[in-house]
């Protein structure tokens, strides 16, 4: 990685003491900054990737992740990039024909196959020789976490040239906000209501995409959440800098599925993150190498609360054996990922392996 | 039409045989269709590759079924696999042994109706001029000279064809030395292409 | 000149020398040796500027040359029986794109039971998925239909399926005349795609067509089909003025224009059944076959035509409807409209059974005279069946078929033993 790339705003004011961070929906002052440092949002001349008037919901979490981490990516690839989209709800509302959002060329194939139809699109311009066109693969939780999963592993494994993004609204919402495997404990969908002593989605279940894309070691895998615009548009600028597969999972609040409301889509995805719900690193090459600190950590009920999927946790008694579990479930992040200050990653343990020295001896040791 | 089944084990290179048979029919000047018998192989495990040669164009599709030539990669086969099946009369059997049919206990098996049962060391051969003790390619010389449905130039240059180097070489030599062998120890009565062809086109 | 040559590896140096820029495959038997064949020339640095990229499903395999494809690309893939089910929905999408994707089906049986061996169920039970689909009847035509598939999916932006029989063809080694690059080169331009995604002119591709315009997109597309219907002999003939041969097309009749019996039938067994009509006319009987070569779009008239003559028709299947009969029957007697003529429908060759001239002869014989059913298996053991549809009847809890028909049979070695 070049050392301009390590320059985030952040970073550079890190070095003079000084730090800002944003709140509420405002782009941390373009006034502010020194012109290299703004972000392409604050540009007045931003490409607008997924322009105006398309079908997204108010408040929706995917429409704006998809703006920015698309316009960066298009700034960072000199305008020159391509777009593989499954189907979900990035694809319905931003192509209703003639009204078509896109300002890059784009393609909806299905919506298991998006890796697989950017890693054909990649090898398509590497037999041109037109290197110089970059390519973004995108889908939902669902057509990433579930259906997806092996058109991604695939695309992963070969090394294919490809930045793949997995907005996770943590449900299917393109079908009326069905569980999907990047449902979280406690919440509720249409098939995972809290009836007969079910807590909402149970627990034990789900998966992490990020961490399968890690333990595949390709060279960057990043989270990211839309509350940290300058944060998700430096990741997108790293990845493109790297060539090869990389992935960014970007946290995406639904409204509608999440029951929040439309105001608060920031609020809630910079909870998800303050809590330790949501853990916001970045890896390259297989280990991670930076991971944004808590500022100012809430407990998880703060974060839940202000979510309808959640208000069985809190009614008629409430499940506070429920919560608590949510909280460990918090904790346990924030000591893996070392997300307050002065605390780091714990070593190996992303992978399910103790760390050094903590490892037991297997040889030998079922003697009888 | 003369048409050829191929018995041996998986690993034997009994696919490559027919292909092999196939290329020096070609180089002959005849048209050839080899084929193996379709399935998943395993190393060690029966397998049959078969040849079909003409002086037309080759249309059938069938598998053969009464072959006029069947030749024998591993002897150890004569029991398990009913080699005789469908071999015509005037046929002939070609078996890779150092033994005799006798030996093999198979004399009274393929007696009837003329055919010709030919041992041919065709794995020592091998062994001698190839250094391994793959018999395909000798079994291919004795063909020859017991059938003169390929000769003895045509199956060389179909060797160079398929393999190169010291394989080429190697190879080359056994199916020359089994070519020799085989004029020294001819039992006789082998099938000549012109009568041959039950097949039909 | 001919080369005494593997099929597979001679189709593999057909699509190459048709300067494919993606290749993408997943092996499945019997298609491999094509794949290994292109893959081999590709990492030589023989078949170049190209990518072969080894994916990890026939899903990917189409989803890759879909990409690829609408980036631009000529691009190539191939598969065969459960491989070609497990990219179905893809297959679809790319027909329902327009993206002239050209594709090679080793035609292979469909599970369970599971089989490996030769017959049509795999293609046609994705007749409908908009793809082109030819059959070759040998491995000539197989090779000369890949050449005319690039041209024709490129011309009418279709993709199309060349299906040839798995191991009966693709594995047999004989003479073959490979088209030279120059003869390609000269019947197959450039790849001038009519949609392309493209940062200088950037287009949406794939968005959702509701019910205000579904009809009319699906209709274009049958539309380009019968397009297809002109477009298939032209550019057939085209290509035989440079080869000197026949060129596949949409189908070829033999002895059929004073035939009073006409066979008809697509793949690998029209050469077993000329010998056999040589054969049969021989000692005075009046048959004669016909080829499907292009099963999609299905040329109806050009049927209807060849078989004008004809006094009795059997039509010899390779795959079966289950609960129905043929699927070529159904097409046949379409063509056929209000004529009455007798129509037999012949299951045959389920699985890699081999269709022989000794099973063929009484069959069409009692066709001839009339004497045969409207729907006959070939070679079917009805002993087997009987004492299986018994010992079910015999038991509350009998088990699957394919195990006890197994255990019925006995041990069976592999070839002719």
């Amino acid at each position: 990685m070049s050392a301009a790339a390590d320059r985030s705003p952040q970073a550079e004011r890190r070095d003079e003491g000084l730090r800002f961070y944003q709140t509420g929906t405002f782009a941390v002052g373009g006034r502010l900054l020194a012109e290299h440092q703004r972000t392409v949002q604050s540009q007045p001349r931003r490409p607008s990737s997924l322009t105006k008037g398309h079908r997204a919901c108010q408040g929706c979490g995917e429409a704006l992740g998809a703006r920015y981490a698309l316009d960066a990516a298009l700034r960072a690839a000199g305008g020159r990039l391509i777009a593989a989209n499954a189907t979900g709800c990035l694809e319905v509302f931003s192509s209703p024909y003639p009204e078509s959002s896109w300002q890059l060329p784009w393609i909806h194939s299905l919506f298991a196959n998006a890796p697989a139809v950017a890693s054909g699109i990649a090898a398509a311009l590497r037999a041109k020789g037109r290197e110089d066109v970059r390519v973004v693969g995108q889908g939902g939780d669902g057509g990433t976490v579930d259906i997806g999963l092996a058109c991604l592993s695939g695309m992963f494994e070969r090394h294919d040239d490809v930045l793949y993004i997995c907005y996770d609204n943590q449900a299917y919402m393109n079908t009326g906000v069905q569980r999907s495997a990047a449902t979280p404990p406690g919440a509720r969908t249409a098939t995972t209501e809290p009836l007969g002593g079910h807590p909402g989605n149970d627990f034990g279940q789900g998966k992490s995409a990020p961490l399968i894309a890690l333990a595949h070691e390709i060279p960057y895998v990043a989270t990211a959440t839309v509350a940290e615009l300058h944060d998700l548009e430096a990741k997108v600028a790293r990845a493109m800098e790297i060539r090869g597969p990389r992935y960014l999972h970007l946290l995406v609040p639904c409204p509608l599925g999440w029951g929040s409301e439309p105001s608060e889509t920031i609020l809630i995805a910079r909870l998800a993150k303050e809590s330790g719900l949501f853990p916001v690193f970045e890896a390259i090459d297989g280990a991670i190498h930076a991971v944004a600190k808590i500022r100012r950590q809430v407990p998880v009920r703060e974060y839940l609360r202000r979510q309808r999927r959640y208000a069985h946790l809190f009614a008629d008694g409430g499940r506070e054996d429920v919560i608590d579990r949510l909280q460990a479930a918090a904790d346990r992040n924030i000591v893996r990922f070392g997300l307050l200050e002065g605390s780091a990653p714990l070593a190996g343990d992303l992978l399910g392996a103790p760390a050094p020295g903590e490892l037991d001896d297997l040889s030998g040791a079922q003697a009888p | 039409m003369f048409s050829v089944r191929i018995h041996g084990r998986g690993g034997q290179g009994v696919v490559t045989a027919a292909e092999l048979l196939s290329l020096a029919a070609f180089g002959g000047g005849s048209f050839a269709q080899a084929f193996p018998s379709f399935g998943s192989e395993r190393m060690g495990a029966p397998v049959a590759a078969f040849c079909r040669i003409d002086q037309e164009p080759i249309r059938l599709r069938e598998p053969i079924e009464e072959p006029d030539a069947v030749i024998v990669a591993d002897a150890t086969l004569v029991h398990q696999v009913a080699l005789f099946e469908g071999l015509r009369e005037h046929g002939l059997l070609l078996i890779a042994s150092a033994r005799t049919p006798q030996e093999l206990g198979i004399a009274e098996l393929g007696a009837g109706g003329g055919r010709v049962l030919q041992c041919v060391p065709a794995r020592e051969l091998a062994l001698r001029h190839l250094g391994r003790p793959i018999p395909n390619v000798a079994l291919l010389g004795a063909f020859a000279a017991q059938t003169g449905v390929i000769d003895l130039p045509a199956l060389e240059r179909a060797i160079d064809g398929r393999f190169a180097g010291a394989a080429a070489e190697g190879n080359r030599a056994a199916a020359a030395a089994a070519y020799s062998w085989l004029l020294e120890h001819s039992v006789g009565g082998a099938p000549p292409l012109a009568s041959a062809g039950r097949e039909g086109r | 000149m001919a080369e005494q040559i593997e099929a597979s590896v001679a189709i593999a140096t057909a699509v190459a020398r048709c300067r494919p820029e993606v290749l993408c495959a997943y092996p499945i038997t019997p298609q491999t040796h094509i794949v290994e064949a292109l893959s081999r020339m590709v990492r030589a640095g023989d078949l170049a500027p190209c990518e072969m990229v080894n994916v990890e499903s026939e899903y990917s395999a189409c989803s890759v040359a879909i990409g690829a494809s609408a980036a631009g690309a000529r691009a190539y893939t191939a598969t065969a029986s459960q491989g070609l089910l497990y990219m179905a929905e893809a297959l679809f999408n790319a027909a329902g794109l327009g993206l002239p994707i050209v594709m090679t089906v080793a035609n292979r049986a469909l599970g369970a039971p599971i089989n490996i061996w030769n017959d049509h169920s795999d293609a046609l039970a994705v007749r409908d998925c908009g793809f082109i689909q030819l059959y070759a009847a040998d491995n000539q035509e197989a090779i000369d239909m890949h050449i005319l598939a690039f041209r024709i999916a490129e011309q009418l932006s279709l993709p199309v399926m060349v299906c040839m029989d798995g191991y009966v063809l693709t594995h047999a080694i004989e003479p073959l005349e490979l088209p030279s690059q120059e003869q390609v080169d000269s019947f197959l331009p450039p790849f001038a795609p009519r949609q392309i995604l493209d940062p200088d002119e950037p287009m949406t591709i794939g968005a959702m067509v509701g019910p205000e315009a579904f009809t009319e997109v699906r209709y274009l597309a049958h539309l380009r089909q019968q397009e297809a219907l002109d477009a298939i002999p032209a550019l057939a003939q085209e290509l035989s003025e440079r080869t000197g041969r026949a060129c596949g097309g949409l189908l070829s009749g033999y002895r059929t224009s004073d035939a009073a019996l006409v066979v008809v039938a697509m793949g690998s067994v029209l050469g077993t059944l000329e010998v056999l009509i040589d054969e049969m006319r021989g000692e005075g009987l009046s048959v004669g076959a016909l080829a499907i070569k292009t099963f999609r779009p299905f040329p109806r008239a050009e049927v209807a035509a060849a078989l004008g003559g004809a006094a009795r028709i059997l039509v010899l299947e390779r795959a079966i409807a289950i609960g129905a009969g043929g699927v070529l029957t159904d097409s046949v007697r379409w063509a056929l409209g209000a004529r009455q003529t007798p129509l037999h429908t012949v299951i045959a060759g389920l699985g890699g059974r081999p269709i022989t001239r000794r099973s063929l002869r009484p069959v069409l014989e009692a066709a001839a005279t009339g004497g045969l059913g409207e729907l006959h298996f070939l070679d079917l053991r009805q002993d087997l069946v009987d004492r299986e549809l018994a010992r079910c009847r015999s038991s509350a809890r009998p088990g699957p078929h394919a195990e006890a028909i197994l255990r019925e049979i006995g041990i069976v070695g592999a070839g002719p033993v």
